[in-house]
């Protein structure tokens, strides 16, 4: 198939999935290539956990079509199967068993002898710093090593697509750090990760490309500087030493910069968004530089002044024209989807 | 999640990054597994499960004691002149009536399993699809053997003495089991259809209830009314109960293990394939 000689590991063309009224998905496009970390990013309810169900066989699709390794995810569902590994939101492990009889278990499922699984079961356990807590049930496991076990299920045999559905949703900082190496380590070895989260440094961090999907569509979609650069090239923050000299550098840096300035809760603090091809075709560095010597020419005394890369926060609240956490009644919205979702599923 | 008790509030190992990078490399993919050796290995994970939990073994150890005890000495004098002289009728048809009672918990268990996160996994593997089934099906078996048993001594204990011997009761026990296993797909069905555990209940205690009571299990149906006659000589349960009976004395019914095994496969045929549908569109 075309999909697989052209180096795609997931390829989706107007992906719907709709339970009653919801539009769950609606007309989802998606290109992943193989061998790397490809990000779904969105609020809880944008459809990020139904697309990968799709995906992974679980669910079958209302409308539009998903090849996955060139194989169709309905008619060739089992192929599909053989390929890919898939650790949901929820911890995707029994968790009445223990830890290496989740593995040899899924280990006996994926074909191994009963002496190949349990080796291959205690190599991973060891792996992931778990062999201590081997014999106990997975119930007892902390968040972090929950995460630990459902991962190291996924990677009994080396799956050429991984799945990590929200991996480091309700994780401390730490252990989402430790889940972030594991990543790292598992797309080093050509593993296709599919990574969706709702954390912007998240995709930030792991994703080559990134998708942002709000409300069942795809808004953006781009590598990360391609997604920060279409918002804006970056963001210029400045710190005056006398606050009554506000006023005066806002003015000079909206002429400078042609761009909106805002003015921070601190009195001395200015924030304007350098645009890329702005004014006059400068690049983003050019024109501050020119803010700045404005500045000196008004006898504004600049304390501090930092030219930064918008975050992906901005680029979110620019995309979508809401933010990812203030929205309260989205937030309840999606609460809302996701026991439909549950109920219809 | 974060209810969990946490037993290990400790530092965690760390991830060793090169031993997790040598595991990677290792790209062989074994065959998929036979369809008999997935069943198997989720037959295994149920009765691990009853490791974990052996408190689920209550009703199928002190639920058929407290049926033989109770049945024999309430029903016993009034009906056959004895409570020793009515186990000897009563307790083949008491063992199948508590079997296929305790085959209901089937229809619970799967669906309190299925909305675990596990599930996404086992659906999402290259396997035989109906393992995941039998397997449950498989531990169930294991626990109407212990159920049998239990019943059998106790009669035992009260004054039962089959006439078939050994040979005569094994056959009746394995026509039962075989029977269960095969009532069981319309436990999976509702178990899979139904979205809570209590609604699973009601409506397995709807059908279990007059299913197993409008039988021959308790008393001769001749002398019930002409058209509850019509009903209970044809029920499965009548079947079955009158094959396991007569296996016990020492004969062999074939007429009538012979319609306990149609109505098996028919359960099978019939819910098998149902509870399949749902199980993929779930």
């Amino acid at each position: 198939m075309s999909a697989q000689t052209s180096g795609l590991a997931i390829e989706t063309a107007g992906l719907v999935k709709t339970f009653g009224e919801t539009r769950a998905v609606d007309g989802v496009d998606l290109s992943v290539p193989t061998g790397t970390v490809y990000g779904v990013l969105g609020p809880n309810g944008a459809g990020k956990t139904t697309t990968v169900k799709m995906l992974a066989t679980l669910l079958r699709p209302d409308g539009g079509e998903a090849h996955v390794f060139g194989h169709d995810v309905v008619r060739e569902a089992d192929q599909v199967r053989g390929r890919v590994s898939l650790t949901g939101q929820y911890a995707s492990v029994d968790e009445d068993l223990t830890g290496i009889e989740n593995l040899v278990l899924l280990g006996r499922l994926l074909g191994h002898d009963k002496k190949a699984a349990r080796r291959r079961g205690e190599q991973l356990l060891e792996a992931f710093g778990l062999t201590e807590a081997a014999g106990k049930q997975v119930k007892h496991y902390s968040g972090g090593m929950r995460r630990r076990i459902d991962i190291a299920a996924s990677i009994l045999n080396t799956p050429d697509l991984l799945f990590l559905d929200e991996p480091t949703t309700g994780l401390d900082p730490r252990s989402r750090n430790q889940v972030w190496d594991i990543v790292r380590a598992v797309v080093g070895q050509g593993t296709t990760v599919l990574l969706t989260t709702q954390y912007l440094d998240e995709a930030d961090q792991l994703a080559s490309r990134i998708a942002v999907i709000d409300r069942g569509k795809v808004i953006a979609e781009g590598t990360k500087g391609e997604l920060k650069a279409s918002v804006g090239a970056g963001s210029v923050h400045l710190r005056l030493r006398d606050p009554a000299q506000r006023p005066q550098a806002e003015e000079v840096l909206r002429l400078t910069l042609e761009a909106d300035v805002q003015r921070e809760p601190d009195p001395v603090a200015l924030t304007a968004r350098v645009g890329a091809g702005a004014a006059g075709g400068w690049g983003a560095a050019e024109q501050a530089a020119r803010a700045l010597a404005e500045l000196a020419r008004g006898g504004i005394t600049v304390d501090n002044f930092s030219l930064g890369q918008p975050s992906l926060d901005e680029v979110f609240l620019a995309l979508t024209g809401h933010d990812t956490r203030t929205q309260t009644t989205r937030a309840e919205d999606a609460k809302l989807d996701d026991t439909k979702d549950e109920a219809a599923a | 999640m974060s209810t969990a008790t946490t037993t290990d509030s400790k530092e965690l190992a760390p991830v060793s990054a090169e031993s997790l990078a040598a595991l990677l490399v290792a790209k062989e993919r074994p065959p998929r597994p036979s369809a008999l050796s997935a069943s198997l290995t989720f037959g295994w994970r149920a009765i691990l499960k009853i490791k974990h939990v052996p408190e689920q073994l209550f009703d199928v150890t002190a639920f058929p004691i407290m049926m033989v005890l109770m049945y024999t000495y309430l029903f016993g004098g009034a009906l056959a002149g004895s409570p020793e002289e009515y186990i000897q009728f009563l307790l083949p048809g008491i063992l199948v009536m508590s079997v296929v009672m305790i085959t209901m918990y089937t229809g619970v268990s799967v669906n309190t399993d299925i909305e675990k996160g596990v599930f996404d996994r086992f659906r999402s593997l290259p396997i035989w699809r109906p393992s995941t089934m039998v397997g449950y099906l498989l531990g169930d078996a294991l626990r109407y053997t212990i159920a049998s048993v239990v019943m059998l001594t106790v009669g035992i204990i009260l004054g039962y003495r089959p006439d078939g011997g050994v040979g005569g009761v094994l056959a009746g026990i394995a026509l039962l089991i075989v029977f269960s296993f095969a009532f069981s797909w319309i436990w999976t069905m509702f178990g899979l259809m139904l979205r809570t555990e209590k609604s699973v209940m009601g409506v397995s205690m709807m059908v279990i209830f007059p299913l197993t009571f409008l039988s021959n299990v308790f008393v001769d149906p001749r002398t019930m009314p002409g058209w509850l006659q019509a009903f209970v000589n044809n029920s499965p349960i009548t079947h079955l109960s009158s094959a396991v009976r007569e296996l016990m004395a020492g004969e062999w019914p074939t007429a009538e293990i012979a319609w306990s095994l149609g109505w098996s496969a028919l359960f099978v045929l019939v819910f098998g394939p149902i509870t399949m549908r749902l199980y993929n569109r779930k």
